[in-house]
């Protein structure tokens, strides 16, 4: 890129599609990844929609159990590998972690191109599969039922592969952006909130993915070769499939929750024009969480058929990793004490962040219960406590993000009304929908269930209700925005009146990179002024 | 004591159900207190602290306070480890079953459950007499499967290659689901049971009765009926002529039809055995080739019974 291109904002310095496909500006790999991320989020939510309606009674309805199976994988699947996992580091991270330090790009701008052509090549590999028959695996794809070499199966499992290493590559990207990027007086502890969730996020990434990857060439090895790794008849074992398996994916929930966490503190500081309340907490409990993190992996296969010594140790190591959480809430909390509070689109968002992120971490410490989690293992009591930390907490922090850094990525302001309409529906809704999976769990009802005992029906129906209201909602949210491209008005370079270099230093949209002279940090992200007696 | 069914809970039928419980409600009371002390904390600030003016700024700086603070990192601390000592005396006392119980093998395979009771026969309830301990040893025969009875709040995954050990002591007489919790394909969700608990005279009575219809005394085909229900053949094949996952046995008998493979092979007696023992060897053209061997499962008498019974099936 030229040097008289320096003060253009990043839509105009290049003109074309190919040089949006061949780009590495990173405003405009976020917003690619931002698409495509919608455009998964959207087919995983028709597949779980699709299959609510057939929930709406125990009988057979309009597909059969085959198909019921397949889209509930399809649905795990995509939301995991191609939505949550991926989701807020690859739309929000890539466009705003630079600007936030103060930095042009990137450290490797390049690797973050290559980072979203491997999450597009694992998409499309998934959507592969599905002319090759249908994945029915579960997102988990447990041993032995994962080794009938399914062709749709052997293809999802070559694309998360692929998607692990787009994880992989991003994490490092950000590691070492944030350790050699900082602008001038930018301190460890003047960084925002944000960036340190993203820190500890590209930490898990780079440790605990390869572990994936490992596991699922190993699958995809026993498929072909039938070697007896996993499957019990050729002598394998199949909890060490699960061991494998967990010990990434237990990292991965927090890879999916933490950078929700550091959006929330974006945003509470933000509409409480305030300093958020414990900073180091929050930033060195995000590290605490992503250590402990590693350690409790077992409280996955409680029941699977470990020893009790060791379902004891991982039980008593899953408390840890409560109390961090526990305390960022109440900080958060806090933090509104004294603010100076707006209710815009994405406080909202905030707000009913902290609602079900409660209610998420509540429901999870009861599983940590031993003796309790032997009665709720397995059941909708589970699926309803990640649903509240990935969809209730991960999925709604992203879209108040969405919306707070909309107008700086866009340069458009959106419609403040029906954003508010749209964040009520979405409250509304998403606790309808998994509320009352809690009591059907409790009362015991397995997941993964096509029928079900008539008793359950009403809490199944009033779930089906509340998608419908959800996506409502969630349309709303997302029409709101698109419309705002063409309608919204002109945004001003800080809406918000935010601290954070993005808003104080960045133009809106921010020019090709990022600023036009190297900012100079002389205080912290959130040093709002108090009101004078 | 509170047996019956709660707004959160099924009804309790075991020794466990009431410690489970307990736990479960204290645990709900705790959670509910700071879900109202967060929720209505977030809400009274956000009505209190609402912004007035346009540029109004905070009313207050506080980042710190040492004795909030260390409060609300002690106090969920120690909350959490007696919910963690809780939970592991319960896990313990679940875990080991006392000396005295009665020992039944169950069986999970695709798509339903088999109890094989050390008298020599197998049912596919679980029987049982209520107030006496009993331990289940169970193992699959295809995929990881999973054993719940929720009345008893009790669960273990069932594994192929390996034994897992459940038992517990019913408190009640009843009729109690058994649910498959590890999902295993096309009927996962039908893959139910039930634990029937009997007064201790009517478990002896049955038990007697059952082991002697395992012998000789019934008709042979009317011990292929009922093999045909206890041993779930039922799950894939249906005797009325109704399409299934596996062919229906209605006039199936004598029959020629084409395999797979392509050649055409007429149903008698060894067809029908090696069907048994060797599926895979004979898939019908147009079935899928899941079904399992029962090898091992069956004896020579069971698999004799489903033929006579076949045969009856015109």
């Amino acid at each position: 890129m030229s040097a008289h291109h320096e003060n253009i904002n990043y839509f105009k310095a290049s003109k074309g599609f190919l040089n949006w496909l061949v780009t590495v500006d990173h405003k405009r790999i976020g917003l690619m990844y931002l698409a495509s991320i919608l455009f998964f989020f959207i087919a995983g939510g028709t597949y779980a929609f699709l299959f609510r309606m057939e929930l709406w009674s125990p009988l057979e309805g309009f597909m059969t159990p085959d198909t019921y199976n397949h889209l509930f994988t399809m649905h795990g699947v995509i939301m995991v590998f191609l939505v949550v996992v991926p989701g807020i580091p690859g739309a929000l991270g890539n466009f705003l972690l630079p600007i936030q330090l103060g930095a042009k790009d990137l450290a490797f701008p390049k690797l973050n191109i290559t980072s979203l052509y491997l999450y597009w090549i694992g998409a499309i590999l998934a959507l592969f599969s599905l002319t090759q028959g249908r994945a029915d695996s579960g997102w988990t794809f447990y041993a032995p039922y994962s080794l009938s070499q399914n062709p749709a199966v052997l293809w999802m499992l070559t694309a998360a592969f692929i998607l692990g290493f787009s994880s992989i590559l991003t994490g490092v990207n950000f590691i070492v952006t944030i350790h050699k990027m900082r602008a001038p007086g930018m301190t460890w502890f003047r960084l925002p909130l944000f960036v340190w969730a993203l820190y500890a996020t590209g930490i898990m990434q780079v440790f605990a993915t390869p572990v994936l990857g490992i596991t699922l060439a190993l699958l995809l090895i026993e498929n072909f070769f039938r070697i007896g790794i996993f499957d019990p008849s050729l002598g394998g074992d199949p909890l060490m499939m699960q061991h494998f398996f967990w010990f990434y994916s237990h990292p991965a929930v927090y890879i999916i929750v933490v950078p929700a966490f550091g959006v929330v503190s974006e945003l509470i500081a933000t509409f409480s024009r305030k300093d958020i309340f414990g900073y180091k907490f929050i930033a060195f409990s995000s590290v605490a969480i992503t250590i402990i993190g590693f350690l409790v992996w077992g409280h996955h296969m409680f029941v699977a058929g470990q020893s009790d010594v060791a379902v004891t140790i991982f039980s008593f190591l899953t408390f840890f990793t409560a109390v961090p959480s526990a305390i960022k809430v109440f900080n958060w909390t806090t933090t509104l004490y004294q603010g100076s509070i707006k209710l815009t689109t994405p406080m909202l968002y905030a707000l009913q962040f902290l609602f079900n992120f409660t209610i998420g971490g509540l429901t999870g410490i009861i599983l940590g219960i031993l003796s309790v989690d032997i009665h709720l293992h397995d059941t909708y009591f589970v699926v309803s406590h990640f649903h509240y930390v990935a969809m209730g907490s991960t999925m709604i922090a992203f879209i108040g993000g969405i919306y707070y850094w909309w107008p700086k990525m866009t340069g458009r302001m959106f419609n403040e009304l029906w954003g508010k309409i749209g964040a009520v529906l979405v409250f509304v809704g998403f606790n309808l929908t998994f509320f009352v999976q809690l009591i059907m769990g409790s009362q015991g009802s397995p997941r993964r269930y096509y029928n079900y005992l008539a008793e359950y029906q009403i809490f199944h129906q009033l779930s089906t209700i509340g998608i419908v209201i959800l996506a409502v909602g969630l349309f709303t949210a997302l029409f709101n925005l698109l419309i705002s491209l063409k309608n919204g008005a002109i945004a001003p370079q800080n809406p918000w009146g935010a601290r954070t270099l993005e808003w104080t230093h960045a133009e809106t949209p921010p020019v090709l990179y990022n600023f036009t002279e190297t900012p100079v940090v002389t205080e912290g992200p959130y040093e709002y002024p108090v009101e004078k007696a | 004591m509170e047996t019956t069914k709660t707004f959160w809970l099924p009804e309790q039928a075991s020794t466990f159900a009431g410690m489970v419980d307990w736990a479960f409600n204290l645990y709900y009371w705790i959670s509910l207190f700071f879900f109202v002390l967060v929720v209505g904390l977030i809400t009274a600030f956000v009505l209190k602290y609402k912004r007035k003016r346009e540029d109004q700024m905070a009313s207050g700086q506080m980042i710190h306070n040492t004795m909030l603070e260390t409060s609300w990192t002690v106090i969920p601390l120690l909350i959490v480890m007696a919910l963690f000592f809780i939970g592991m005396r319960g896990w313990w006392h679940m875990r080991i079953a006392p000396s005295n119980a009665k020992a039944i093998d169950v069986v999970g395979m695709k798509w339903n459950w088999t109890f094989n009771y050390p008298q020599g026969f197998s049912n596919d309830t679980l029987v049982v007499p209520v107030h006496q301990p009993v331990r289940l040893r169970v193992t699959s025969t295809d995929v990881i499967h999973g054993f719940y009875v929720p009345a008893f709040r009790t669960k273990v995954d069932v594994v192929p290659g390996r034994y897992q050990a459940l038992w517990f002591e019913a408190t009640k007489t009843g009729v109690f689901p058994v649910l498959c919790t590890q999902y295993c394909g096309t009927s996962h969700s039908y893959m139910l049971s039930a634990v029937k608990v009997l007064e201790k005279d009517e478990y002896e009575a049955w038990l007697s009765e059952a082991a002697a219809a395992s012998g000789g005394d019934m008709p042979l085909d009317q011990f292929g009926a009922t093999v045909y229900t206890k041993r779930g053949c039922n799950a894939c094949h249906s005797v009325d002529g109704a399409a299934g996952i596996g062919p229906t046995w209605k006039g199936l008998w004598g029959k020629t039809h084409p395999l797979a493979s392509g050649e055409n092979v007429t149903v008698d007696e060894a067809y029908i055995k090696q069907s048994v023992l060797d599926p895979a060897s004979q898939i019908v053209a147009g079935f899928a080739p899941i079904m399992p061997s029962y090898k091992g499962i069956l004896s020579d008498r069971e698999i004799e019974a489903i033929t006579a019974y076949i045969q009856t099936l015109k």
